[in-house]
């Protein structure tokens, strides 16, 4: 117990370090995933066919298939079998990597998400808003953005959580999030081996951070309980 | 000169002929009521006019101006489809508000939209909105929602929010107003205080088309009427004339029901 106490700030600091690339990780696939989804979401709902057809078949393959496998293939990809090592080896690069492949992933789910959105609002609000001389992207921006959004905030509140526990595949291409952090403890790091309890604080950070995540997302949807 | 020239309108949905060559014109100032059992295609022709729907065949004409001509690609160019669609207004049975504004932002919207397409508008952008929004305000009073203005469309009964649908139509002061059976998605309780506020624009002379099932108001309110059947205009003519006299068959056996009340 009193040598736990003792490597508790040095483990502490790792964890602190490790959590903060989990967080930056999960904040820069957002911001990059909200808006791609969107895109491949009308991608997928296009007259369009051939964009139709490339938008669903993304989205098929990037569901169906490991987001472990995905980042693996985009990190070593380019340097093993194009001989171009685009992502370089250092951190940033492994960073750079696990980004793409996150934004990617989660871009598929949520473009499925926005559909669902979208297909459930009445045609009648599109009809109204032609009949008033509104342009479709006056439509979708002023009457439909704001009624999908009050309908996808359960699935997207799900999709989030999932994204801060995902964010630990990182680990897979060695960036150095909070699980990477805790583990190096087991392997032996800072003169600390053999140890198994950090780990179980890096579980403690995730159920703290999506407590946080559940609060402020179930005032978002109580927000826009003004109008039905 | 009419105001609005309909000329052999066709409308088919798949193999279903909706529409079966529909000609009609109306005179500013008249309101005209289109009556049919469901399924004739009174809904379709609103449609068409308002440019929801394509039709396969025809012209349609306002102030002499050919907005629409089935065989002619220059009048259905994408991009003047809506300012065409400016001529006319719709009302639908089933209101269509936007939820997420209250009946004010409602009325309000469309014109502030079109506002900022305007090449002086940000010289004058407090000025405008402050007519909008005035404007805006008499016509919900006009329409005795002058306590409700502040309020969302769920917190509004059907028959307030239709009037509020009628003064968001008015507010863009198209030439021509349609009405999509614009109570039947109403308790007969809250059917009244709708066909009250329609009757009031038909006395200040307002064109109107008014597709309804409501026989009595059709024939009380219209200075013409419309009757339709199979996608048909079977017969047409003076309300009284056509309630009371009927020279078709059908017309006979389709007001029969409403004689008998």
């Amino acid at each position: 117990m009193e040598l736990i106490l003792e490597q508790m700030p040095i483990v502490i600091h790792s964890l602190n370090v490790g959590f903060l690339q989990t967080l930056k990780l999960f904040f820069v696939t957002l911001i990059g995933a909200f808006p791609l989804g969107l895109i491949i979401a009308f991608g997928s709902m296009s007259r369009f066919r051939p964009l139709r057809y490339f938008s669903r078949i993304l989205v098929w393959v990037v569901r169906g298939t490991p987001l472990m496998i995905q980042l693996l293939i985009i990190y070593y990809f380019p340097g093993l079998v194009l001989g171009n090592p685009i992502w370089g080896s250092g951190e940033t690069g492994r960073f750079l990597a696990a980004s793409v492949s996150f934004i990617l992933n989660y871009a598929c789910y949520f473009s499925e998400i926005y559909r669902g959105g979208i297909l459930s609002i009445p045609v009648g609000q599109n009809e109204a808003g032609l009949v008033l001389g509104m342009t479709k992207r006056q439509i979708f921006f002023k009457v439909t953005l704001l009624q999908m959004i009050k309908r996808i905030v359960p699935p997207m509140s799900n999709e989030i959580i999932t994204l801060v526990k995902d964010t630990s595949l990182a680990r897979i291409i060695a960036l150095q999030e909070i699980i990477w952090a805790g583990q190096s403890f087991l392997k032996g790091s800072q003169g600390i081996a053999g140890a198994i309890w950090p780990l179980f604080f890096t579980a403690v950070y995730y159920l703290i951070c999506n407590g946080i995540l559940t609060v402020l997302l179930g005032r978002l949807e109580k927000k826009l309980n003004y109008f039905r | 000169m009419p105001i609005l020239e309909v000329e052999h309108i066709k409308k088919s949905f798949e193999h279903t002929r909706v529409l079966d060559d529909i000609s009609f014109s109306l005179e500013a100032g008249q309101a005209v009521s289109i009556i049919g059992s469901s399924g004739s295609g009174k809904t379709t022709l609103l449609r068409c006019l308002n440019f929801l729907e394509r039709p396969d065949c025809g012209t349609i004409r306002v102030n002499g101006e050919t907005i629409f001509d089935a065989d002619d690609p220059a009048t259905q160019k994408e991009s003047e489809i809506r300012r065409k669609r400016l001529h006319f207004g719709l009302v639908f049975q089933s209101f269509n508000l936007f939820p997420q504004y209250t009946a004010l932002e409602n009325v309000m919207l469309a014109k502030e939209l079109l506002a900022k397409e305007l090449p002086d508008y940000k010289s004058r952008k407090k000025e405008l909105h402050r007519e909008i929004s005035q404007q805006a305000k008499n016509l919900l009073h006009q329409m005795g929602l002058s306590e409700r203005m502040s309020n969302y469309p769920h917190q509004l009964s059907g028959g307030q929010c239709q009037r509020v649908a009628i003064a968001r139509a008015l507010a863009l002061s198209p030439d021509i107003l349609c009405f999509d059976e614009p109570t039947s998605a109403l308790d007969p309780e809250l059917t009244g205080e709708v066909l009250k506020v329609i009757r009031e624009l038909a006395d200040r002379k307002t064109t109107m088309i008014i597709v309804t099932h409501e026989m009595a108001f059709a024939r009380d309110v219209a200075s013409h009427v419309i009757f339709m059947d199979d996608g048909k205009i079977l017969e047409q003519g003076d309300p009284n004339e056509v309630f009371e006299h009927p020279k078709e068959e059908r017309t006979k056996q389709f007001l029969s029901r409403f004689h008998q009340e």
